[in-house]
């Protein structure tokens, strides 16, 4: 690691008459937002695609200091103050970097009417879709026309007709009426998703987004398009006309589909989610998520979703449930089979109940092929989560073969199994009919079939902790829905159970109790707290498991290459 | 991507790549080449012209769409261009072009119904101190005002009968 | 007596017995100065443009010296030199007579500015409907190849370059230098974004290039016969050398002329050499330089004080004929189009027709162009149509200044200038067609407009 200072270069621009410190080169937008709060409206500009300069919606005055061309000094007024030659016609803020003396006008008269103009113009030929359009309410066309527009057409000529509602993949509708032809779109499928599938046809003001006939924009990634326009040309078809988004809670959560820890935002109306969209994290996942990850909240509602405690099969209250969970899993042989799915506080807590009970911990791994983006090759959320906290110590593999001897021999007779169907990792189903099995987890399969006791547990929509992705970064999630009736957390479920067999120390426990314990007693998670780890994670210290060789290869913001072990 | 092209054509095209320095900008000169030999661009074509520059045909149809000299279905045997611009318009090029439309009856699209004349009403040609001028396929016909319209179509008749 | 041509660039096009194929070139001492070229220093060679004052032929008129010395040539990228022969502005017709005519003049320019430069390769972005003029490029590249003067070791010199002609498609923005760019790069010709994609640095390939206009290049190679300072001395100055003016619409004898620079004014063009206005009508109205400039109405007066301090007064006649004239008339000589109008112009009709070609060339990449050039020509469509308000005038000056100074390249100025200085000027006739409105205009069947007198 070098030795110099990791602070930029910063220089002084001057935002409407204020002096303020930027890092020297920023780009402009991001300059002005970040040292004055200012918004400049825009449109095609994305801090993570190429700039183009095309919308011409975030024009700003622009001066710099005068200098005497014979004396090379600065030019004063007659206040002494230096005199600041401004640029006749406005420049884009986009195309322009922060240097030193830069003096920069937001909201001047000329800007003010570039401003107007610009709308006007994305208006002329704009459908009035706004009552049937998704977009409404987090559209910025809708934004910035109410903001600085001029308030009434001057347009009585016929517009330009476009198609409207074609499916241009199997996840994302364009109506090509509403583009602006920002070319946000085409540069992320080119620069981004490295999947060159999306163009501009025809010329002037005919030009019309497309794919090539015959091609689909279906990449894993197409629904980033619909996150980037800045109106309602792209949409997603799953989302379409379900839910107007000002009736929408959003709620931070990070993604379960693998260990990357793609952070979310979970958008849900009175206890039903409606979409999920990416929130921005430039350590983990830019301003990205995969389609596959934003389906994932299919699963709250999804048929053999486990509503309800059983014994035997039927249904039976939660006391009387772990009643008898506590008695089968009152054995010698017992064994517990934990979650890579399982947040850090339940796989502490779980930790906690196996060495109460000198059980042998099981996971399961859950490996697939990495993209290179943003789903890795490790499909859990949290498998160094149960490294961390001690719920094992080894890389879980795919097959729990040692688990399978075991219960072929004789030596298990009861599971505790959280979360997994182990029929899915080597363990005949035939064997499960030999053994007590309790079962806590979201969905039946085979496992919970062939169990005595099962009890439903709450989806990561529906309960607060955290996760600790590939990088060793550990981020939050909160409880986006409530519960079905009647449900516990997994936490509470293990407290009860652990209470009921007479385990000491477990009982009544929340995540921040949890925590209280887990801070003390947990190498990397000393000094933190629940409260203190910020929305967009916390880098832990990985040094622990340096010599584990995980399976995840590179992905959009993680190289296993390097040794990124900086704290936060 | 299956396009059948004469010998001559893909020498053509195989002498022309390597003259750029980077072979997309092969682009243009491929898609004039082949349009001289089919008379337009089809789907095939585009795709063929991707694959050989290695870009994909959204690249290529991006292109094609753009240039107004690139036609995407075939037109007549003989293709009129007629100037439409400030200098010819003033010399009458608008009732030129009405008056060609009706003698050689293209419809509004331009075509006429046996296939033979496509008449076009074009943006300024750069001939404009001898307008309106006329395009006929790649000739050059200057001075041909509304009076001298109707004998030009008649000679262009004549011209298209004996060939 | 019509003051007389002076033809330097076109002094053998029209020559009786001259034929464009290099026996004949060479005859008349062609790629002489192509050796004399070798024999110098390339920063020689650049010192003798920027001596004499040469300024850019397209349209711009930038000073092609300065063009030449900020070429990056510290990056260590290959030079590449771009020849603009995409000529598509209305009214413009010189650099179709060298390319038919002469085109090894063109050759040999290209070659020599291309050693001054020390280019990689050359260009020459030739546009789509000048059949016959890439033909007849192609085979004097072929023919100067032969002869050794161009392609591999020039003259015998270690200096190669190869030249490749290159045809558009049809598009009048092709003729914006980072649009020429973008096209030859294969892409859709969107012009680029200055800054940073200043041609001079980040050009074709993003490797420095200069690009010019075929008549600019021409230029060249008498600059290097007759030495930069003796260039200069033609014209005055910082406005040196011949300018072909191209001269169309409702003259007696339309046509090119190559004159020394403010040899004459627009007045003795217009009358004495183009024979003033057809059929004994009167001015109405005169586009200097091209459609995209601004026009200037018979009867206007243009006042404002010289650069020595005198003070000047002008008709439409007495603007001088050169770079500087049109603009302190406050238009500008373009690319040295200059279009007559008479007293039977309809001028909202001229108008509709020149937004239609905005509107028909604009690329579509940003805002103010591309949905603004479509509304003036709807405007003026339905002007013409029958549709016309009294307020029209006014939303069309209106549209047009949201459009100029705030566009990616300068088609907004190219397409709101015309409207600004119509509405200015000829406001009458645009008001008087509301009053009219209900009556099409006398407009033939399926044309819209009328335009012939």
């Amino acid at each position: 690691m070098s030795e110099q200072s990791n602070k930029p270069q910063e220089v002084t621009i001057n935002i409407d008459g204020k002096d303020y410190q930027v890092p020297a080169g920023m780009n402009l937008i991001d300059a002005v937002k970040q040292a004055s709060g200012k918004e400049i409206p825009h449109y095609c500009y994305h801090p993570k695609l190429s700039v183009v300069g095309n919308c011409r919606m975030c024009m700003v005055e622009m001066g710099t200091p005068m200098v005497d061309r014979g004396t090379g000094q600065p030019m004063l007024d007659e206040k002494g103050a230096p005199k600041i030659g401004w640029m006749p016609k406005p420049a884009i803020a986009c195309a322009s970097k922060a240097t030193e003396g830069l003096h920069v006008r937001t909201d001047s008269p000329m800007v003010q009417e570039c401003r107007k103009g610009t709308l006007e113009f994305l208006l002329i030929n704009h459908p009035l879709d706004c009552p049937i359009c998704d977009q409404a309410g987090e559209c910025r066309l809708q934004e910035f026309a109410t903001d600085y527009g001029r308030g009434y057409s001057r347009f009585v000529e016929h517009k330009n007709v476009k198609p409207k509602r074609t499916q241009i993949g199997p996840r994302v509708m364009l109506d090509d009426e509403r583009c602006i032809l920002c070319s946000r779109c085409i540069r992320f499928s080119r620069e981004i998703a490295k999947d060159d599938v999306l163009g501009f046809v025809n010329r002037g003001s005919y030009s019309t987004l497309t794919t090539y006939p015959g091609r689909q924009l279906e990449n894993n990634y197409s629904l980033n398009t619909v996150d980037l326009c800045p109106v309602g040309a792209l949409t997603d078809t799953d989302f379409r006309f379900k839910m107007r988004v000002w009736f929408l809670k959003p709620v931070s959560s990070i993604c379960t589909e693998s260990s990357v820890g793609v952070n979310t935002q979970v958008w849900s109306r009175e206890g039903k989610i409606y979409r999920i969209t990416p929130r921005e994290n430039n350590a983990v996942n830019d301003s990205w998520m995969p389609d596959s990850g934003r389906r994932l909240y299919k699963q709250v509602e999804s048929e053999n979703r486990l509503l309800s405690c059983k014994i035997g099969g039927a249904e039976a209250n939660f006391g009387d449930a772990i009643a008898k969970a506590a008695s089968l899993l009152g054995s010698e042989k017992l064994a517990i089979v934990g979650s890579a799915h399982s947040s850090v506080e339940e796989q502490f807590t779980l930790a906690l109940l196996a060495k109460a009970r000198g059980a042998p911990v099981y996971v399961p791994a859950h490996l697939g092929e990495g993209d290179g983006m943003l789903i890795s090759a490790d499909r859990c959320p949290n498998t160094r989560g149960a490294l961390v906290t001690g719920l094992i110590s080894a890389l879980p593999k795919p097959k729990l073969s040692e688990l399978e001897s075991a219960i072929s021999s004789g030596k298990i007779d009861a599971l505790l199994v959280v979360r997994e169907d182990i029929t899915q990792a080597g363990i005949d189903a035939a064997k499960l009919a030999g053994i007590r099995i309790i079962y806590i987890g979201t969905h039946s399969n085979a496992t919970s079939q062939a169990a005595q006791v099962v009890i439903p547990a709450p989806t990561v929509f529906e309960r607060a902790g955290t996760f600790i992705n590939q990088n060793f970064r550990i981020q939050k999630f909160n409880a986006c829905v409530p519960a079905p009736a009647g449900m516990r957390a997994e936490l509470k479920v293990i407290s009860e159970i652990a209470q009921a067999m007479g385990v000491e120390g477990l009982d009544g426990l929340t995540v921040p109790q949890v925590w209280k314990q887990m801070t003390t007693e947990v190498q990397e998670l000393t000094g933190l707290s629940f409260e203190s780890i910020p929305d967009d994670g916390r880098q832990l210290q990985a040094g622990r498991f340096a010599s584990i060789r995980f399976p995840e290869g590179p992905s959009l913001r993680y190289n296993p290459e390097s040794t990124s072990t900086a704290t936060a | 991507m299956s396009l059948e092209l004469k010998p001559e054509t893909l020498k053509k095209i195989d002498s022309i790549i390597p003259k750029y320095p980077v072979m997309r900008s092969a682009v243009l000169p491929l898609l004039h080449i082949i349009q001289e030999e089919k008379g337009y661009i089809c789907k095939s074509a585009i795709e063929w012209v991707a694959d050989k520059l290695g870009l994909q045909p959204i690249n290529v149809f991006e292109v094609v769409t753009f240039y107004p000299m690139f036609r995407q279905e075939p037109i007549g045997k003989v293709h009129i261009k007629v100037c439409r611009t400030l200098s010819c318009a003033l010399g009458g090029s608008y009732q030129t072009r009405d008056i060609l439309m009706e003698k050689l009856a293209c419809a509004e699209n331009g075509t006429s119904p046996d296939g033979q004349f496509t008449v076009e009403f074009v943006e300024c040609l750069a001939n404009c101190g001898k307008g309106p001028v006329v395009q006929v396929d790649e000739a050059m016909h200057e001075g041909i005002t509304p009076d001298k319209a109707a004998a030009f179509a008649e000679s262009l008749k004549k011209q298209t009968a004996k060939s | 007596m019509a003051v007389a041509e002076k033809r330097m660039i076109l002094k053998h096009a029209d020559e009786p017995g001259y034929s464009p194929d290099i026996t004949c070139y060479m005859k008349h001492g062609g790629y002489q100065m192509l050796k004399k070229a070798l024999g110098m220093k390339p920063e020689e060679i650049v010192n003798e443009v920027a001596d004499s004052g040469v300024r850019g032929r397209g349209g711009a008129g930038f000073p092609m010296g300065m063009k030449m010395r900020f070429l990056d040539r510290k990056s260590g990228k290959p030079i590449y030199l771009v020849c603009n022969a995409d000529e598509s502005e209305p009214g413009t017709f010189k650099d179709r007579q060298i390319i038919h005519k002469d085109p090894h003049q063109l050759i040999e320019g290209l070659m020599i500015t291309a050693y001054a430069i020390q280019a990689a390769q050359a260009f020459i972005y030739i546009r789509g409907e000048m059949y016959e003029g890439a033909r007849m490029l192609e085979t004097a590249i072929e023919e100067a190849r032969a002869k050794g003067f161009a392609g591999a070791n020039i003259g015998g010199s270690n200096y190669s370059c190869e030249i490749v002609v290159h045809r558009g498609a049809g598009a009048y923005i092709c003729g914006e230098e980072t649009g020429l760019l973008e096209s030859l790069e294969g892409k859709r010709p969107y012009p680029r974004i200055k800054p940073p994609f200043f041609p001079a640095v980040l050009g074709l390939y993003q490797c420095p290039t200069l690009v010019n206009n075929v008549e600019t290049i021409c230029n060249v190679k008498h600059i290097v016969e007759m030495g930069g300072k003796e260039y200069a001395k033609i014209g005055r100055p910082n406005n040196t050398g011949t300018r072909i003016w191209s001269v169309s619409g409702h003259v007696n004898k339309p046509g090119y002329y190559e004159f020394e620079c403010g040899a004459l004014t627009y007045g003795e063009l217009i009358y004495e050499v183009c024979g003033g206005i057809r059929g004994g009508r009167k001015l109405k109205a005169v586009i200097p330089g091209g459609s995209s400039s601004k026009i200037l109405r018979a009867g206007e007066r243009f006042k404002g004080k010289n650069k020595d301090g005198s003070e000047f007064d002008w008709g439409i006649e007495d603007i001088p004929l050169d770079f500087d004239g049109p603009m302190a008339a406050g238009s500008m000589s373009g690319s040295g189009a200059v279009i007559v109008m008479d007293e039977s112009t309809d001028m909202v009709e001229a108008m509709a027709n020149i937004n239609a070609f905005y509107a028909h060339e604009s690329c579509g990449q940003c805002t103010p162009c591309r949905e603004g050039s479509l509304w003036l020509r709807k405007i003026t469509g339905r002007m013409c149509a029958g549709g016309a308000r009294i307020e029209d005038a006014d939303l069309l000056k209106s549209v047009a200044d949201q459009m100029a100074g705030r566009t990616i390249c300068a088609f907004g100025e190219a397409a709101s200038w015309p409207v600004q200085s119509f509405i200015a000027k000829f406001k009458d006739e645009f008001v008087a067609k509301a009053q009219q409105a209900g009556n099409a205009s006398g407009a033939a069947k399926g044309s819209g407009f009328r335009l012939i007198g």
